[in-house]
């Protein structure tokens, strides 16, 4: 257990044979006014032992994250904290002052958060984050300090240290930040590791040599807490799984048996919002899910009076049914450079062509960089290409002037990742969406505002809503206080306010948790097959473009390496990339 | 599948379209401090150009005749004669652009001409008076950024009541005019405690009030930006993973926020400093202090016009040197400007 530095010196002595790193019975904590009333997590009990891994799943809010800090005495301010018994590496924890907790925190717990762009003081040289732990704890001088960097930046696999510890974040490629996030965690070889959605921002294969790491130090002794929406990552290194939902583990057990038959509903339903493997059109998210929908079903009549466009395209229905191949959308040998900082330039774009189908999917897929948000910012003329061409509905689109693209842009609608950033916050979800109705209303020409303009603006509004299946008691919110998914829900309808024929989504998903981008994925599936929609799906998740995709292009820096029928190319992949990002996609065993 | 869904994409490599390739130009980013350097040089030669020709035209549009001006300003009985001689001697008989290209060669080589109203010239009168207004608006900047940091921490740290405190004495501060603030701090100091001087007197001590008056209200200012940042940084990630590592309360601020809180206020400080250069034209008079400042006021009082553009353009190098300094100082607080 020792890597032979004076650093793991000090560590205490574990009593007892059968030792548990981290044993927790009936935490809870709370921020309210008194202790013990309106606990935002209760009843939490579980052990770690040396060299295991427990993984807490949950969605969002469900209090994964507040258990985790606090196993570290950094619940929040004005937290109250209770617990039967809580206790680290044999010790107890639970009445510590704050000095004594400092003294603990880096040394016998550490913590890897998710996003080591700003999980690392943007402003600090990596080898000094490293170094804090070393300088707090320790009376090693500096030369002992900067050796020790070096020899954990190795462990983490970030060799080359000596340019390496002058670094910042945001000079280091995501899988070198959370590698040297990870690093300035582990400097002082603590014997507990609480780690919070260590890949969620991460592509495959960079997360599948984070999950490696992982699995070295688990090796090592380390004891893991390891928290994540995703059952399919934790499903690769946890040993055991605790499922949390609102505040609560409603269900715990060794992985393999609890991915297998889980026996809780919650489970269930996580294990079933995977879309990896689940065939296209195939329900992910499961009945009882829809916390977010209104009790009724969505009317198609309703708006099949007003959508005669939709009404004729549905003809095409049931979707996926390519008879008609009509391309509606295309691309042709595009290309777009950008300046890079140093001044050179980098082809951001290199030739790409693709045709989408109506009432088809197409799924683009590739890591960071490899220029897909670039193609699908000039799929809809957002910046337009250096060479090559974009036709919309046959047209030529990037090839025309702004004035007559005006009259096309209605047909495309677009769906950005970060719904929330795409709103204005101090707009409420009536503005946005009538914001857009008026917009189209314009675009199409059709009803000069005059007598009932308003009144049929609202109806519109409200027949969006309907389509997106969002209850019409938000119409008075605002952005910030909706969930990840309801935003994208407002994102969508507002992409079809001017009832367009093709939709582009811009990872559309992956800001959100499992059970909420199945919702989504649903959804998205839903209104293609009521309205004829053509979608491109951009995404670096395979799972999501697996599920969701008739047609695959998978993207490598700049170029389409690989095309193909989706399901041809999960069968068979033909290109060595394709290959080895398949290979790397965590599924359920 | 069908033709169609076989056809739908097209594998890499298609022919490219026929049009022509546009690579459009875009100005390459300057991120060496070389290049930053040279960048702000010959934009600092283009705004004092455009500093010395708008001074020039206003002046002109300015009504009455700068001879009379010279012979002791407007309603001053004159000989024809007299004017005519003066005209002579200053130019001013001389036509308009070659009066324009003129001053800009003086100017450019540091001449600024010669005072109507004190007979002297400008640029030793002037270089004579810098120090003084320099001095007082460094040391006001320098107090500002103090009390703004103590402030700003303190009201970070001291629970509901503090940051209502501080946030209410940090806009009370900024709202404060200096004319107002100045005669307050006289009563307070000198009249009622008698504790420091009421004109600035040549020691440090009279120097006190004045630098004051002109740090309080931007201390209030730097304070507000200060804090919400200081805020917004203390609630950020790696503030989190510093505390996980076991670092203290002092060590979050001063390693890792402080450093993130002072960014904005870093660029804000060469407005600021201009803003204070200003402020010392108020603050000059009321305490009697020589300087830049109370030279402008007088200048403009007896329509100085030399004095007055020299100091035009001395502000102007200022500030320009300022946002030098600023861009410096950015340099050196925020390594993501630098190249990578």
């Amino acid at each position: 257990m020792s890597p032979g530095t004076g650093a793991t010196a000090n560590r205490r002595a574990t009593p007892g044979p059968l030792v548990s790193m981290l044993r927790v019975r009936d935490l809870a904590v709370g921020f309210g006014p008194r202790p013990g009333t309106d606990p935002v997590i209760a009843g939490i009990s579980f052990d770690i032992a040396p060299g295991e891994c427990l993984a807490l799943v949950g969605e969002s809010g469900s209090g994964k994250s507040v258990t985790a800090r606090s196993l570290l005495g950094l619940a929040g301010d004005g937290a109250w904290l209770q617990a039967a018994e809580l206790a680290i590496n044999g010790s107890d924890v639970l009445d510590l002052s704050d000095a004594q907790w400092r003294r603990r925190r880096g040394r016998d717990v550490g913590l890897v958060l998710q996003d080591a762009l700003v999980s690392l003081d943007p402003l600090r040289p990596i080898g000094r984050e490293i170094a804090d732990s070393l300088r707090l704890h320790t009376t090693l001088d500096r030369a002992a300090r900067r050796a020790r960097v070096q020899e954990v930046l190795e462990r983490v696999g970030l060799p080359d240290g000596r340019s390496r510890v002058r670094q910042r974040s945001g000079e280091l490629s995501g899988g070198q930040r959370q590698r040297a996030l990870i690093a300035s965690a582990i400097a002082l070889d603590p014997p507990l590791l609480l780690i919070d959605e260590p890949t969620t921002a991460l592509d495959v294969t960079v997360q599948a040599q984070i999950l490696d790491l992982l699995e070295s130090l688990k090796r090592h002794g380390t004891a893991i807490l390891l928290i994540s929406h995703d059952l399919a990552v934790v499903g690769r290194i946890a040993d055991r799984i605790a499922v949390m939902s609102a505040g609560r583990i409603v269900e715990q057990g060794p992985a393999a048996r609890l991915l297998a038959s889980p026996r809780q509903e919650q489970t269930r339903r996580m294990i079933a919002a995977i879309p990896i493997d689940k065939p296209r059109g195939t329900r992910l998210a499961s009945p009882g899910d829809r916390a977010d929908a209104p009790a009724t079903p969505l009317s198609p009549p309703a708006f099949h009076v007003s959508a005669p466009a939709a009404a004729a395209a549905s003809s095409a229905s049931p979707a996926h049914d390519l008879a008609s191949g009509e391309v509606v959308l295309e691309a042709i040998g595009l290309v777009k450079t950008f300046r890079r900082p140093d001044g050179r330039d980098q082809l951001a774009v290199d030739g790409v062509s693709f045709r989408l189908a109506r009432g088809t999917t197409l799924g683009l897929v590739g890591e960071s960089g490899s220029g897909k948000t670039t193609t699908a910012r000039l799929l809809l003329a957002l910046s337009l290409p250096d060479s090559g061409e974009v036709r919309v509905l046959g047209r030529p689109f990037s090839a025309a002037t702004e004035r007559q693209r005006r009259r096309l842009r209605p047909e495309l609608g677009a769906v950005y990742q970060d719904a929330l950033s795409s709103f204005d916050p101090r707009l409420t979800v009536d503005a946005v969406l009538r914001d857009a109705v008026r917009g189209a209303r314009r675009a199409a020409r059709t009803g000069s505002a005059g007598a009932g303009t308003a009144a049929r603006d609202r109806a519109r509004v409200l027949e969006l809503l309907d389509q997106v299946s969002l209850p019409r008691t938000l119409l008075t919110r605002r952005p910030l206080s909706l969930s990840g998914g309801q935003r994208q829900r407002v994102g969508i309808a507002r992409a079809l306010a001017s009832e367009p024929q093709i939709l582009v989504c811009d990872e559309p998903v992956s800001s959100l948790d499992v059970t909420v981008q199945a919702q989504v994925l649903d959804l998205l599936d839903e209104l293609q097959r009521e309205r004829g929609l053509s979608l491109l799906v951009i995404s670096h998740d395979l799972g999501v473009i697996q599920h969701a995709s008739d047609q695959v292009a998978v993207m490598l820096d700049g170029r389409i390496v690989e095309t193909g029928a989706t399901a041809q190319v999960f069968r068979a992949p033909r290109h060595p990339y394709t290959q080895s990002l398949l290979a790397a996609v965590p599924r359920l065993a | 599948m069908t033709d169609a869904a076989a056809g739908a994409l097209r594998p890499d490599g298609a022919p490219r379209s026929a049009r022509p390739v546009r690579v459009r130009p875009r100005p390459a980013v300057r991120r060496t401090l070389p290049g930053l350097l040279a960048a702000r040089l010959v934009g600092a030669v283009f705004v004092l150009w455009a500093v010395a020709t708008i001074t020039f035209v206003a002046i002109r549009l300015i009504p009455g005749d700068p001879a009379e001006a010279i012979l002791g300003g407007p309603g001053s009985q004159t000989s024809p004669e007299a004017l005519a001689a003066v005209r002579a001697r200053y130019g001013l008989d001389q036509p308009v652009v070659v009066q324009y290209l003129a001053q800009l060669g003086r100017l450019a080589s540091g001449d600024l001409g010669r005072s109507y109203a004190l007979k002297q010239d400008v640029t030793p009168l002037l270089v004579g008076q810098l120090g003084g207004t320099l001095l007082l608006a460094a040391l006001a900047l320098v107090v500002a950024w103090l009390f703004a940091l103590v402030l700003a921490t303190w009201s970070t740290r001291g629970g509901r009541f503090a940051w209502y405190l501080g946030s209410g004495l940090e806009i009370v501060a900024a709202a404060l005019p200096h004319f107002w603030l100045a005669t307050a701090l006289i009563v307070l100091f000198s009249v009622w405690l008698g504790a420091l001087p009421p004109i600035s007197t040549p020691g440090p001590a009279g120097l006190v009030l004045p630098v004051l008056t002109l740090a309080i209200p931007l201390a209030g200012f730097l304070g507000q930006i200060m804090r919400e940042s200081l805020l917004t940084a203390l609630e950020s990630p790696f503030v989190l993973s510093a505390r996980a590592r076991g670092e203290g309360e002092r060590g979050v601020r001063w390693i890792h926020a402080l450093r993130h809180a002072s960014l904005p206020a870093i660029s804000l400080s060469g407005w600021a400093f201009g803003s204070l250069v200003s402020g010392a034209v108020v603050v000059e008079t009321i305490f009697a202090r020589p300087g830049l400042g109370r030279t402008m006021l007088n200048a403009v009082t007896v329509r100085d016009v030399p004095v007055v553009i020299g100091v035009v353009m001395i502000v102007a190098v200022g500030y320009i040197l300022m946002t030098v300094v600023t861009d410096l100082a950015q340099w050196i607080a925020d390594p993501r400007l630098r190249r990578r």
